[in-house]
């Protein structure tokens, strides 16, 4: 076991080593989480001291768990968490004041609780929201007789910091989509006092993401460095194209053209069955789900692009090729792109704001790829 | 006096559900079940690729992941007339027994256990009588006195921060909970290690389809996941053996911690058995295809109605008997007096609710955002209890025999199924009972895959131009929280019309224009409330039916009135 015990305490106090044990994490979990977290926000091992005294117990950051317009698909995620397991994120990482999904007490004392903590931690703790808030009429959505617009405006405006966990709560997810029934709007977009948003997007949420945001958070004392569009850069760096492992099956022009065929068992490239990865940036391909077990491309369907704003209404018809992929090299950068495509979805629901002019527009780029193929 | 209490949110639950009651003389006398929230999905998706309908009804739920995907790719199937390759069936199955078992033992122990087990009182147990306790109920491997030890330490280190975050401010200490310590300690110790197991086994998910939550494998016509002894980019010998180990797991996890633990909660709480019955009719479509032809007679969970409780006979399943009211509900029909069958459905939706923030609800009148489905105009209960009692009353071997198993083990009689107590009873017996199946489907696949059978998607009608200009087909399921309906209307390539039945749209809607209650809400009358402001009882009873609103949730029609034929659910 050299690999176990060769890093030893990867300098991590021999003090917070037997704290962790006696609460029942072993040293060698304690420290495969740590270095875990380094790779994640990819900082050098030397900050792997600095990430253990940020996760010291008496020391639990608060966090406040919002579910507004939502499927609960992040909450799940949530609980899937590996880095570190949820039950140690639950009783030693964080103190989860408020998540209506897991949380024990019901009603009138849920809403106590809620209260309670604010007042207690006011200014220090975080909101985690997931789901989108309806403008359209109040009514759409009531948490204990209140409206999710002033749910939101209260909690979110004297909390330390605002994570949007999700497509939905970061850019508008599914209830968004045109012709957006209920008015859904994202949490920045409905509650300006909310400030800036760290966003991460993907439905659901990559959990590993949300963890090492996380612990960024408890151990720099700030939320990472985010992009233009308000995504860490650690997690929204890259293209999904730039890293995935069919890759070299796309520059060398070898592609699947059908489910189950001999191309697609081969691990051929999905681009023609209407993989969006050359659109879309997220660290998919590097890290995996659960637990790196596999990702989308990886198990033979295409990127549906689902961490780019708007996505159910830019990326769609999923299964149609994206027209016009640019030549993938380094000319364009995250930033531009996004900023691109947000762009674009803003004119198009300022121009017409209903759901003809998306139906339309998909129907054009049918026929534009077809004509190209 | 009478006295009417509010509990909302309704919590470890998917979604937003909110009830009223009225308690008198320590009984729950009235109820009302509203969904507070709604988010158009089916208005969503007109004018779409039907071959894409499933990546967004999927996302009605993240909780229930898979159910709706499933139900939507049946549904274009059918109306397409697209037959499926037996390895599609088979990783269907694969996909929709793990669901189940993950669902099931999430809400067992994450949503529904808290009811039933006082966490606080668990620090007061004896760590050597808690192993004894648990060695006399199951052979599990850590059931030792130290591992119980750890756990209580754990748990009283956490308790000594004074911040219990998610724990805090519970019924703790009500009088309802009846456990001894050891038992509670016994289950507090379950809940954390199935943390780790439904992580751990939903991997299955990710072999088979990318990842969980929202799996992305499911395609008109097929999977997307190849399958090839001879790639290493397919699924191969390798995967095969890694989810042989993974269902092992999930099995054993099943048969020696769940099911001994719903044993042994269940004998504390008997009187359960009595309480929560509810509206005694229950509708099940089946499911789990056995043979390559995917009909329903081939189902393993079979297709039935029960009704008034009288398991002598079971009626078949008519989908043309299904109706939706809306006289409680917000929205408008010309005629309210009438249910309307999802072909004909009308949705105006009209919020007619108290402006937030409000105390109560005018229950007198409209009420939830949740329409009141019928069938033969009867309110009608489904779920694993459901299943349960159409596969009992229709005497399906094996169902029988571990419902009899399961009573006999209780000391109680069939009619103990109708009932809170039976409702949980049933979602750990179905549970078992599916967790021995996915063997075979893998035994299944690996002889496919030996023979050269490889084919994962039927391709033939891929392309709209193959398609009829006008076609229209239904979509069932069986998820884990009951009976899923998904019926399309495609026009020239496109969806003209989407709409979605929904098990908690079943299970949780309102009064009907008869005034005929919901199943949450009859099975809420009668239930004992010891402390009106600590409403521990009406958990019990609601969390019983695992609550699913985002699913429950009606569509909005975007034009403001115009009258659509699309709901959901």
């Amino acid at each position: 076991m050299a690999w176990n015990e060769a890093p030893a305490r990867q300098g991590v106090p021999e003090e917070i080593l037997r704290r962790w044990e006696r609460k029942g994490v072993s040293r060698r979990q304690f420290l495969q989480f740590c270095t875990g977290v380094a790779a994640t926000l990819a900082l050098p091992a030397s900050f792997i001291p600095k990430i253990a005294e940020g996760l010291e117990t008496d020391r639990r950051l608060p966090v406040i768990w919002l579910s507004f317009q939502a499927c609960t698909g992040d909450g799940e995620a949530l609980i899937r968490a590996y880095h570190p397991p949820i039950d140690n994120l639950l009783l030693d990482v964080i103190s989860l004041e408020y998540m209506d999904l897991i949380m024990a007490a019901a009603g009138h004392q849920a809403e106590a609780a809620l209260n309670q903590a604010v007042g207690k931690h006011a200014g220090r703790y975080v909101v985690l929201v997931d789901g989108e808030i309806p403008l359209a009429d109040k009514g759409y959505c009531t948490i204990g007789g209140m409206s999710a617009l002033e749910v939101a405006r209260t909690l979110c405006s004297r909390a330390a910091a605002n994570v949007a966990v999700g497509t939905c709560a970061s850019y508008g997810g599914i209830q968004h989509a045109a012709p957006n029934p209920t008015g859904a709007a994202p949490l920045a977009d409905a509650v300006p006092e909310a400030g800036n948003v760290v966003r991460l997007p993907g439905c659901p949420c990559n959990t590993e993401n949300l963890t090492a945001t996380l612990v960024h958070y408890v151990t720099f004392g700030r939320m990472p460095e985010v992009d233009l569009l308000g995504r860490p850069k650690f997690a929204y760096g890259m293209r999904i194209h730039d890293h995935c492992q069919r890759r070299g099956h796309f520059d060398a022009g070898q592609y699947a053209a059908e489910f189950g065929g001999r191309e697609h068992r081969l691990g051929y490239c999905l681009y023609k069955l209407g993989c969006k990865g050359p659109e879309t940036f997220h660290n998919c391909p590097s890290f995996e789900y659960n637990e790196e077990t596999s990702w989308p491309v990886e198990a033979g369907h295409g990127c549906i692009g689902c961490s780019e704003p708007v996505f159910w209404d830019t990326m769609t018809p999923f299964y149609l090729r994206l027209p016009n992929v640019p030549g993938f090299g380094i000319e364009t950068t995250a930033d531009k792109v996004g900023i691109g495509l947000a762009a674009a979805t803003a004119a198009a629901f300022a121009a017409h704001g209903v759901a003809s002019a998306f139906r339309k527009k998909d129907r054009m780029e049918a026929e534009k790829v077809k004509k190209e193929d | 006096m009478a006295e009417k209490i509010v509990v909302d949110p309704i919590t470890r639950i998917e979604g937003h559900l909110r009830i009223e009651a009225t308690i008198e003389g320590g009984k729950v006398t009235d109820a009302w079940s509203s969904s507070t929230m709604f988010r158009g999905i089916e208005i969503i998706l007109r004018g779409r690729d039907p071959r894409d309908a499933h990546h967004f009804t999927q996302r009605i739920c993240g909780v229930c992941t898979t159910v709706h995907s499933i139900a939507s790719i049946r549904c274009v199937e059918d109306a397409l007339g697209i037959p499926i390759p037996d390895n599609a069936r088979l990783l269907r199955n694969l996909i929709m027994a793990s669901q189940l078992m993950q669902d099931h033992v999430i809400h067992f122990y994450h949503l529904h256990a808290l009811d039933w087990v006082d966490l606080v009182n668990a620090l007061e147990a004896d760590p050597q009588a808690t192993a004894k306790l648990a060695r006399s109920v199951s052979d599990w491997s850590k059931s030792g006195p130290e591992y119980f030890q750890n756990v209580k330490q754990r748990l009283a280190k956490f308790a000594q921060t004074g911040r219990l975050g998610v724990y805090a401010n519970a019924y703790w200490g009500h009088s309802a909970y009846r456990l001894p310590p050891e038992a509670n300690l016994m289950a507090v110790a379950h809940y954390l290690e199935a943390l780790d197991w439904q992580r751990e086994m939903i991997k299955i998910h990710a072999i088979l389809g990318s990842k969980n939550p929202h799996p992305q494998t499911f395609l008109v016509g097929g999977m997307a996941r190849p399958i090839d002894p001879d790639s290493q980019n397919a699924l191969n010998a390798h995967s095969l053996a890694r989810l042989r180990d993974l269902f092992e797991y999930s099995r054993l996890f099943v048969e020696k911690v769940y099911i001994p633990d719903l044993l042994a909660v269940a004998s504390f709480y008997k009187d359960w058995a009595k309480i929560g019955g509810g509206v005694g009719n229950f509708l099940a479509y089946g499911d789990y295809p056995m043979t390559p032809d995917g009909g329903f007679e081939g189902f393993y969970f079979p297709r039935g109605v029960v009704l008034d409780r009288d398991i002598s006979q079971v009626f078949p399943v008519d989908q043309e008997k299904i109706s939706e009211y809306v006289a409680r509900s917000w929205y408008t029909y010309d005629r309210e007096d009438q249910g309307l069958h999802p072909f004909v459905g009308e949705t105006n939706p009209l919020y007619t609710g108290p402006d937030p923030p409000y105390d109560f609800l005018t229950t007198d009148d409209k009420y939830s955002w949740v329409k009141a489905p019928r069938y033969m105009d009867r309110p009608m209960e489904v779920g694993p209890l459901a299943r349960m009692v159409v596969g009992y009353a229709g005497g399906h071997p094996e169902i029988q025999q571990a419902v009899d198993a399961l009573l006999k083990k209780l000391g109680v009689g069939p009619e103990a199924l109708f009932s809170t107590l039976g409702r949980t009873a049933a979602r750990g017996i179905e549970t078992l009972l599916i967790a021995d199946k996915p063997v075979l489907w893998l035994d299944e696949l690996a002889d496919n895959m030996a023979r050269g059978i490889l084919a994962v998607h039927n391709g033939e009608k891929w392309d709209p131009v193959t398609w009829p200009r006008d076609a229209w087909g239904v979509g069932f399921h069986e998820a884990p929280r009951g009976a899923l309906g998904h019926w399309i209307n495609i026009n020239d390539g496109f969806i003209a019309n989407y709409q979605a039945v929904v098990p908690t749209t079943w299970n949780s809607g309102p009064r009907d224009a008869k005034g005929r209650m919901g199943p949450y809400e009859a099975a809420l009358i009668d239930t004992p409330i010891a402390d009106s402001r600590q409403p521990l009882e009406i958990l019990r009873t609601i969390h019983s039916f695992d609550p699913c609103m985002a699913c429950a949730v009606h569509v909005l029609d975007g034009e403001g009135g115009e009258s659509v034929q699309v709901r959901v659910s």
